[in-house]
This record gives structure tokens, sequence and C-alpha cells, in this order.
């Protein structure tokens, strides 16, 4: 009691501005002994028509389903068959893969700017499969395995990462910024966060048109701390609308890791908390704990019982981009020592685990992706790359930008000589 | 130019205590284009930190500290990405002195790259400055040049009043003067990349011949001065050449001198045209000049579109689109 006293009426040190650091920087040894990891299978399954308050937890611990003898485990196991254990296996792969191929074009010059997935292949991937077709995403730049895992040609892709000819969006759109409405993938933006929001607005659609159709948003860790982030929860919440609102926690935003976004909150699932939304942390490298978390949240906004919060917990192991060396902010070797591993490696182990999956195959499996994937980079080649054969025209820039082209850009067209 | 950026902050921060940097990426990295490299390290991560990403919150909390006294200057990472900052800016930034009467006011620089040229597509190329000097209360500051950025940079931290600070990030590594598949040139093979060390400041409002001629004057700023030059003398033109270098306050009496000298004139941004800042200079130099002039003035600017991708050089108004509205204008 006295104490008490004591410290209301002793005159308190000089303020001090906090400014959160990471763990490690270059030249440490990277130590991600804070991060608490639940032990795969031990994180209950509640019936999706949970009250949010009974799962609060849910928010702070790590729905995983392959423990460490890539065995699954648990309630959120059991949901795959094997065949579709081998095409989840082959999506990722397939990114992978693409993205090693495509980041050579770009040193190449052939392109002018590229992002990579890896070691985030297992999120994008095993959501798109617990889709259906008509339901939207609204991603960021970091999920095209959203596409790939919904049979968009890879050479598409590539025609767009080339701006070339038969680039789909007319070159009007900087490389990976992809769009296709017919595979479920909205317009990626560029500038953050502003699509958040966006898929809540398409889920109220589909509810207000008496639609079955459901959305996804998509946002960085980073991301989560933009205005439309809030917003987008606080429309969920108040509308229930049917969207899945994920959040790809891969530890960093460009230099900036994921405590200065985070702030005093546990998780960046409790976010939703506030809010009234179900909230869930995955294991986002594991195929199999995703597949099964979005399946749950999927299923919840198709029966009309609203939004659902997901914390994709993964680690981001390339570069931001290709603008960007992380050697400069972070240890060289933080990415061996995250202890979730690399999802392709534990999804593959997990099939040869069932004995539906070998390293022979495996081999194989790795020769045919690149064959397809050459296949399909020579075809894109022979419709132009960013500098030098077949281009979208002058015309197409003018183009697009209205409905019916207004007479001053007609005017302006003309003045360009097109 | 980026040294020369870094110099400014590292000064203003040395001399003043209540000067602070932050923004994303800016504390620990130094920043994306490495515009704040070493500052945090030199004055510690309460003057010099990493934000969260939320534009809206950066302005808005510097707008705070400005009302306390200190004097932030906060990095927007690409100017394509300030419009969730924008209410803060013009609600807020703008106005604080008007309406508060001066009780609190908002001596605070933000400071952006600007601009195209570096394949960077829709969101790393615009140029908004004309969303800036349409609103009342600020000042939009476009450098051509590391002495000038260095000297604008730490005028504008010094100034009262709220300073929208404009780096065209194609000059960042040295002068480009449209000719895209040259060879770059880096500053230090130009005058111009050369700085003085320590203090001195470039007044806000003073434009800057760059180039002296009779026979048209080319009204410009950023990296279309250097573009403007190119233009000229492909052109074979004996045009003034003016540097605004700072857009609101704008040196009228520059621009009206020598356009009464030269009667014709023409203005060069890379910003789209429609409401641009050029249709502001062209009302201007009819309105001042109207009877000295001997023929309309021409605006070149981009076109109406979003800045794409491929077409980039086609978008970009580059020395041969300048030279053709340089004959137009002096044809008449
Ligand atoms: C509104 C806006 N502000 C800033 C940027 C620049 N920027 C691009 S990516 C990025 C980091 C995003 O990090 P995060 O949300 O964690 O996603 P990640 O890249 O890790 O997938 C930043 C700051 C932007 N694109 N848009
Ligand atoms: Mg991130």
């Amino acid at each position: 009691m006295s104490e008490e006293i004591g410290t209301e009426t002793a005159p308190a040190d000089p303020l001090s501005l906090h400014v959160p650091e990471p763990a490690v920087r270059p030249g440490d040894t990277p130590d991600f002994s804070t991060v608490r990891i639940a032990r795969a299978g031990e994180v209950p399954r509640p019936p999706v028509d949970v009250p949010p308050d009974d799962i609060r937890d849910l928010a702070f611990s790590i729905i995983r389903v392959l423990n460490r003898d890539a065995v699954a485990v648990g309630p959120w196991a059991g949901l795959l068959s094997a065949d579709e254990l081998r095409d989840g296996l082959r999506h990722m792969m397939t990114l992978r893969a693409f993205d090693a191929r495509m980041m050579i074009a770009q040193r190449q010059g052939k392109t002018s700017f590229y992002m990579q997935n890896l070691g985030e292949e297992a999120i994008a991937c095993a959501f798109q499969k617990a889709l259906e077709p008509g339901d939207m995403n609204f991603p960021t730049y970091r999920q095209a395995g959203l596409l790939i895992a919904a049979g968009y040609p890879l050479v598409d892709m590539m025609n767009q990462i080339y701006s070339n000819e038969r680039d789909p969006l007319k070159g009007r759109q900087l490389p990976i910024m992809y769009s296709s409405r017919d595979h479920g993938f909205f317009s990626i933006s560029g500038n953050l966060a502003t699509q958040f929001i966006q898929a809540v607005g398409w889920g109220m659609a589909s509810a207000i048109k008496g639609d079955r159709k459901i959305s996804a948003g998509w946002i960085g860790d980073g991301s989560t701390a933009e205005s439309d982030f809030h917003a987008g929860l606080v429309f969920a919440s108040t509308y229930k609308a049917p969207v899945v609102l994920n959040i790809v926690n891969n530890q960093w935003a460009i230099s900036t890791f994921q405590g200065i976004a985070r702030g005093g909150s546990g998780t960046f699932a409790a976010r939703g908390l506030g809010f009234g939304i179900p909230s869930l942390r995955v294991d986002g490298n594991d195929y199999l704990a995703v597949y099964a978390v979005a399946r749950w949240a999927i299923e919840r906004a198709r029966r009309n019982l609203g939004p659902t919060l997901i914390e994709h917990v993964t680690y981001r192991v390339g570069a931001h981009s290709t603008s960007d060396d992380p050697s400069a902010y972070r240890p060289k070797t933080e990415s061996d020592a995250w202890p979730l591993g690399d999802p392709v490696l534990r999804l593959k182990n997990h099939l040869i685990e069932l004995d539906e999956w070998s390293e022979e195959r495996h081999t194989q499996a790795e020769a045919e992706i690149r064959d397809e994937i050459i296949t399909a980079q020579k075809e894109a080649e022979t419709h132009g790359t960013l500098h030098s054969g077949q281009h979208p025209s002058v015309r197409d820039m003018f183009e697009g930008v209205y409905a019916e082209m207004p007479p001053h850009l007609r005017r302006q067209r003309q003045q360009a000589g097109y | 130019m980026i040294e020369a950026i870094r110099d400014a902050m590292d000064v203003c921060m040395e001399r003043d205590d209540d000067v602070v940097v932050f923004g994303e990426d800016v504390g620990f990295f130094g920043g994306v284009f490495r515009c704040t490299a070493g500052l945090q390290k030199k004055y510690g991560p309460s003057r010099c930190f990493d934000t969260p990403i939320s534009e809206a919150g950066i302005v808005g909390a510097a707008i705070g500290m400005a009302a306390y006294g200190l004097r932030p200057c906060v990095e927007i990472q690409f100017a394509d990405y300030v419009y969730p900052a924008y209410d803060q800016i013009v609600s807020e930034a703008a106005r604080i002195r008007y309406r508060s009467n001066g009780q609190f006011t908002a001596s605070m620089v933000v400071r952006m790259p600007t601009g195209g040229g570096i394949f960077g597509g829709q969101t790393h190329s615009q140029s908004p400055e004309a969303l800036f000097t349409h609103v009342s209360g600020l000042k939009t500051v476009v450098p051509s040049n590391p002495f000038d950025a260095k000297g604008l940079l730490i005028a504008a931290i010094e100034d009262d009043d709220p300073v929208i600070f404009l780096e065209p990030k194609r000059l960042y590594n040295g002068p480009f003067d449209g000719y895209h598949d040259r060879p770059v040139k880096p500053w230090s093979q130009s005058d111009l990349g050369e700085v003085p060390d320590g203090h001195f400041t470039v007044p806000l409002g003073q434009a800057k011949i760059v180039r002296e001629g009779t026979a048209v004057t080319m009204l410009s700023y950023g990296t279309m001065v250097h573009v403007s030059l190119a233009a000229a003398e492909a052109a074979g033109v004996d045009a003034e050449i003016i540097d605004l270098r700072t857009l609101v306050p704008l040196d009228l009496d520059a621009v009206r001198r020598s356009v009464l000298k030269t009667g014709r004139c023409i203005v060069v941004h890379e910003a789209t045209l429609t409401s641009g800042f050029g249709a502001e200079l062209t009302a201007l130099v009819q309105e001042e000049c109207f009877f000295h002039l001997e023929a309309p003035v021409r605006r070149v600017a981009g076109w109406d579109t979003p800045y794409p991708h491929a077409q980039e050089w086609d978008y970009f108004p580059g020395p041969d689109r300048i030279g053709r509205a340089l004959q137009e204008v002096l044809e008449v």
C-alpha cells in the first residue's frame, strides 16, 4: 500500500520514446526462441458456428497438422486425398521453379522487376484449392500460387511479366501484378492494403444479391498498419460479410521486422478479436494446415456465419523484390533458422511417409516441371520481352482509361501518332 | 543527389535537436533509396526511426509532433503512396495555422520520390505535384540537381509551414536528359553534382535561369529541366530555360521577366496534362504577359493516362515531343 502511494507521488523519470527492434541484425546469430509454436495436432478444431468468444485462444496459438516426422496428426488432419496432396506438391514446386526461372529472366534484362514467393508457396496454393469457381481473391503481389493452383497458364503469366504483345494486361502493369477474373484473381493494385476492404465489399455484394459466392482478402504483416486494413475489419464485422481475411505474416516488410506493425499486440490474428471476428493462426508452411483452416473459414463464409481472420505464419526466404538486398538488415542465415521449415520439403516428406511418393518421383517431377516452364518461356519469348520483340502498341496505352475514349484523349492519341 | 538529400537532413539534425526523421524502412536500413542511411546510427532511434506502413499515420503523427514544436522531416516511400496521407496533408497540415489562428502550426517536410523513367509502372512513376499546389497552406518544392536538393531541403526543414518535397527519382543517380537509350551519366561528372559541405540554403520561391536565351521561354522543374535543355539543344533553339524549383510559392517575377523578353513560352512537365501545374503556369503567363505574347503558350506533359509499364518511353514527354512544341511555338 505505502509502496503504491510512493510510486504515485515520486516524480516520474522523463519520458522516452519506445522504438521496437528485432532480436537480431546482420552479423548476429538468428534467434527464433521467442516464437511460440504449438505442437502439431494440439489445437482443437471447433465447429464452424462456434461463438467467436469461445475461440479467442486460437488467435495466439498455431494450428499445425504435419509433425516433425511428416505425419498428419490432430483434428485438422485428414481432409486431402493422396492425389490432392500430389497436386498440391506439384503446384508448389511449379511456383518455386517458375520464380527461379523468372528471377534469372529479370537478371538477363528480359523484364524490369520481379517478386518471388520463396518459402510461402503453401499458403496461396493450398488456399486456392479450398475455394469454389466464382469465388474471388483480392491478392497481394505475393500470391501467385493462387493462379497456379487455379490452372492459369504459365505462359500468360510470363507474357504479363515480359509486357509483350500477348500480355493480357497490355503492358500497363508492373511485372507480376496479374489480373484474371476468370481465375478468381482480382487485379493487383500495388498500393498496399487498398484491396483488403474491397474484398469485403465484394463479399457484401454477393450477400446483397443473394448469391453463394464468397471472397478472400489478402494482406502482408507490414500492410496491416494501413487504415484500409482496419476499414476491412470493421465492415466485415458489422455486415458479417462472407469473406476470409488473410494476413500473410512472413516476418518482414522490406527491411522492417514484423514488430513495427504488430506493436504491442500479441499476434496479428489478435487484431480481429476487438472486432468480434473469429481469428486463427496457422502454420503457413504446412500445406495441410493451411488447407484445413481455409476450408473451415470458407465454410463459415458460405454458410452466412460471417468473416474469419487468418494469420498465416511463415517466413519471407527471398529478398523483398529484385530491388532489395536483405543482407543489409537481417542475418543471412535467418531463413535456415526459421522453425517452421520448408513447405515443399514438408509436403514431399509427408507423401513419402504415406508411401505415395518417392525421391525418384520427386526428381522426375522436378524435371517435368522444368520442361514445362522452359516450354512456356520459349513460347512467351516468341511474343517478345520487355526490351525486344513485339510489344503492346502505343494505342493500347490510351485505351481502357475510360469505357469510351473521351475527345481529349483521342486528341492526345492522335498527337502521339496513333 | 541521394547524398545531398541525406546531407541536408544530417546538417539540420546536427544543428537542431527538434528535427526528427521517420518513415517506412527509413531507420535501420536508411530508406529504400538510401536517403536516410546512417542517420539512425548517428542520432539514435528516437530521432530517426522506422514506422508502420501507414502513410496517414506517418503524416498524422508528424503533424502532432510539429504542433508540439518538433520539425519532422518524413519520407513517403514513393509519391504514388502518399494518397492515404492526403487527408492529413490537405485537411490538417495545410490548415492548422489558419484555423487555430497560429496557436498551432505544422512546420514539417513530407519528402517523396516522384516521377518516372525507371520502368516502375503505375505505382512507382507518378508526378502528383498539382494535387498539392492546389491546396492553400502548402508549399511545394521540386529540385533538379544535388546542389539545389540540399539547399532547398534545408530551407524546407527550417520553414515554418508544411512543405511537400518531391524528389525526381530518375535524377537520384545522375542528370537525365530524356535520351533513355544513352548511357547514364553520374552526378560526379556534372558541375551541379558539386555540393558544399555544411549549412546553406536555396530559398524557397526563387526560380533559376539554367540557360539564357531569346527565342522562347521554357518553364519546367525536376527531371524535365534536363530534358528541356537537351530538347532545345537538339532543336537548335535559343531558348531561355527556367527551373522553377519551387512551385508554391512561385517566382512569378522570373517567369514574367523572361516571357516579356522572349514573347513565347512553353511549359514542360511529366505529370498528366489536364489540370496539371502547367495549366496554372499557362494562365499566369496569359494574365501577366498577354500583350507581349507572339504565340499561344504550349504545354508538353504526360498523356492523360495512368503511367504505363511497357510504353514508358511513349508516355514520357521526351526531347522529340518538346522539340515539336518548340517548332510550333516558333513558327507562329
Ligand atoms: C500504400 C503503400 N505504401 C508503401 C508501399 C511500398 N511497399 C511495397 S511492399 C512494402 C512492404 C510490404 O510488406 P508486407 O505487407 O509485410 O508484405 P510482404 O512484402 O512481406 O509480402 C512496402 C512498404 C506500397 N506499395 N504501398
Ligand atoms: Mg511481410
